[in-house]
């Protein structure tokens, strides 16, 4: 390892260490970790942001490509700083309006197509009793067809209704037991990362 | 003029929006792409309001000695220090820039989620109680699938068949139902946002 891998893999491992310290108490390294995350994140972001979204959509189309049409929308991002003036923060509502205008027109046939017709066209699959396949496919359909009863509120669930919902709690349990079991899989496969990136940096550093 | 036209511009945008994704015309397709570009310049600008509202923040702190000012110098030079290297040394791999993000960010963020893991242990240990039917579900699916890649000698296979049933049939169906759901309320809030209902984002008068 060279020098600089060594400081800067040890830095990695200071801030580490510093992370994990909370689990004994608040701390000064915590702290010290916790607000340098802070600046790094938002100043990596930024910049991430102004070579990848300003310079090709902003500056490139409108310095180089003379593309005048691209100077209304930095108008009205321009715009947006006038929430700094509470004079004329209302000035701000504009470029707000064009955003969740267009992001709310482009949300609807999106979200129509992503969250509802493709798990519906997934989930209506042949089904039967003749082999495995077919079977699992008809729990799934009931599971679903049971949770989405379980959502349905304007109904009092008793009686059939209520049975068929009850399978939809049954069901949705099932999904929220896998959900926490990969979530806590997730944090430990990334604990054990952390801890072999320490084991591997003190094994490299001291030799042994 | 501080209330209908901002209205008036996302109804316009909105139903634009919503109805030009049904027109298969190139034209329609170039003015969504610059519709779309719109969204992120704006974006880009409001990432600037972010910045100087955690750059007041942290100086207010400074200023007035808060609790723990001392802590916002260092929020401030993570900030600058990100941005400068940003500017003047390029983004490459292999630059500082990029080298602050793989040993100061990576290993912090890694290390918050992987936190996390004893959080969760400790409130699921505290939590977790099989009194009724549907916690004993629940508490068995997720038993099932934390154990599903340990080794546990003659039962692994049987362990790895459920836990992959449990994944591909139940479990898919709640997601899919849970997904369902999801989409239509996020559907009837973008209408309610397009038709004026909902202003709340607008801030008051």
């Amino acid at each position: 390892m060279g020098t600089g891998e060594i400081l800067w893999n040890g830095l990695a491992l200071f801030l580490t260490l510093s992370i994990f310290s909370i689990l004994y108490k608040d701390n000064p390294f915590y702290k010290i970790a916790e607000h340098l995350v802070v600046g790094v994140s938002a100043g990596y972001f930024a910049i991430i942001l102004y070579y990848n979204s300003f310079i090709p959509k902003v500056w490139v189309p409108v310095v180089h490509e003379s593309k005048f049409l691209y100077i209304l929308p930095t108008i009205l991002g321009v715009l947006m700083w006038t929430r700094f003036s509470r004079k004329w923060s209302w000035v701000s509502r504009y470029p707000i309006a064009a955003y969740m205008g267009i992001g709310m027109g482009v949300a609807i046939p999106v979200t129509m197509q992503a969250y509802i017709l493709v798990p519906l066209y997934a989930t209506m699959q042949p089904i039967g009793f003749t082999s495995m396949a077919l079977f699992n496919n008809l729990l799934v359909a009931a599971g679903v067809l049971c949770a989405l009863v379980y959502f349905f509120f304007s109904k009092e669930h008793t009686g059939a209704f209520g049975g068929v919902a009850k399978v939809g709690i049954w069901t949705l349990m099932v999904g929220f037991g896998a959900g926490f079991g990969l979530t806590v899989m997730g944090r430990v496969s990334l604990l054990i990362e952390r801890f072999t990136f320490m084991r591997d940096y003190l094994q490299k550093l001291f030799g042994f | 003029m501080r209330w209908q036209i901002p209205l008036l511009i996302v109804l316009i945008g909105g139903v634009f929006m919503a109805v030009q994704y049904f027109v298969p015309l190139e034209f329609s397709e170039r003015i969504y792409e610059y519709c779309v570009d719109w969204v992120i310049i704006v974006g880009v600008f409001a990432m600037g309001l972010g910045l100087w509202s955690l750059f007041r923040v942290s100086v207010g702190k400074i200023q007035t000695k808060a609790q723990g000012w001392g802590y916002n110098f260092i929020t401030l030079g993570g900030l600058f220090g990100m941005i400068l290297l940003g500017l003047f040394s390029g983004i490459e791999e292999g630059k500082q820039f990029m080298n602050l993000f793989w040993y100061i960010y990576t290993p912090i963020q890694s290390s918050m989620f992987a936190l996390l893991a004893f959080y969760v242990a400790s409130a699921a240990y505290r939590a977790f109680r099989a009194r009724t039917l549907v916690s004993t579900i629940l508490l068995l699916t997720a038993v099932v699938i934390m154990l599903r890649l340990i080794p546990l000698g003659p039962v692994s296979g049987l362990n790895q068949t459920v836990a992959s049933w449990i994944l591909t049939v139940p479990n898919m169906a709640a997601k899919r139902a849970i997904a369902m759901g999801i989409g239509l309320g996020g559907i009837a809030t973008a209408l309610k946002v397009v038709l004026g209902i909902e202003r709340s984002y607008m801030g008051k008068e």
